[in-house]
């Protein structure tokens, strides 16, 4: 009962998606290890190859954004939806805990300087959280 | 929205899966609609509509009625 012909289509269409964006994710994660450790294991601080990784790191992190724009485009609407939900959802929770984390050293309740690292694991925890709850939701 | 998909997917003998392939869209979907917790798009409803050879509204129920 194939009545639509590009059914086949769509699911090769995704899960080449889904390949893409965790090559170049892949890519920029390791490109950002390279970015953040080469400097003083690889290359002894020069500026210019350490302009060299930022370049690469700055350009694999513009590809993986471009293949996730391409993934959302592949989802179907129930996906897409889950995912707005979980971004807007993550969104939120960042701006929140960016602005009150960042006063944290500010008003001495903290004693180190405020790492963006722990911003980033937040945001990547909320986000996978939000995605699985809304796959439940809708399960 | 309540509708009649199970009932008409089931009189053609069709599985989820066969009605998510039809339509491009996961199984999830196809299920999360059938159970009336995700409403679809109007150009889905419309790719349902001439999938089953039915208008929208005999398939999805008005729930302003």
């Amino acid at each position: 009962m194939r009545s639509e012909k590009s059914a086949d289509n769509w699911q090769k269409d995704y899960k080449r998606s889904v390949k893409q964006l965790g090559l170049w994710t892949l890519l920029w994660v390791l490109s950002t290890a390279l970015l953040s450790f080469g400097p003083e294991a690889v290359w002894q601080f020069d500026a210019l190859f350490s302009l060299m990784a930022l370049g690469l790191n700055l350009l694999l992190g513009i590809m993986m954004v471009l293949a996730m724009v391409r993934h959302v485009h592949r989802m179907d609407e129930l996906e897409r939806k889950i995912f707005l939900d979980a971004s807007s959802f993550t969104l939120g929770i960042g701006v929140i805990a960016a602005t009150a984390y960042g006063t944290l050293e500010d008003i001495k309740l903290i004693a180190f300087e405020p790492d963006i690292a722990h911003l980033i694991l937040l945001m990547s925890l909320t986000f996978l959280l939000s995605v699985w709850v809304g796959n439940r939701r809708y399960r | 929205m309540k509708n009649r998909l199970k009932v008409l997917r089931a009189e053609r003998n069709w599985t989820q899966a066969d009605l998510a392939e039809a339509l491009s869209v996961s199984r999830q979907t196809v299920n999360a609609i059938e159970t009336g917790k995700f409403d679809p798009s109007l150009p889905l409803a419309f790719k349902l509509s001439r999938l089953f050879g039915l208008p929208i509204e005999a398939i999805f129920e008005d729930p302003a009625t």
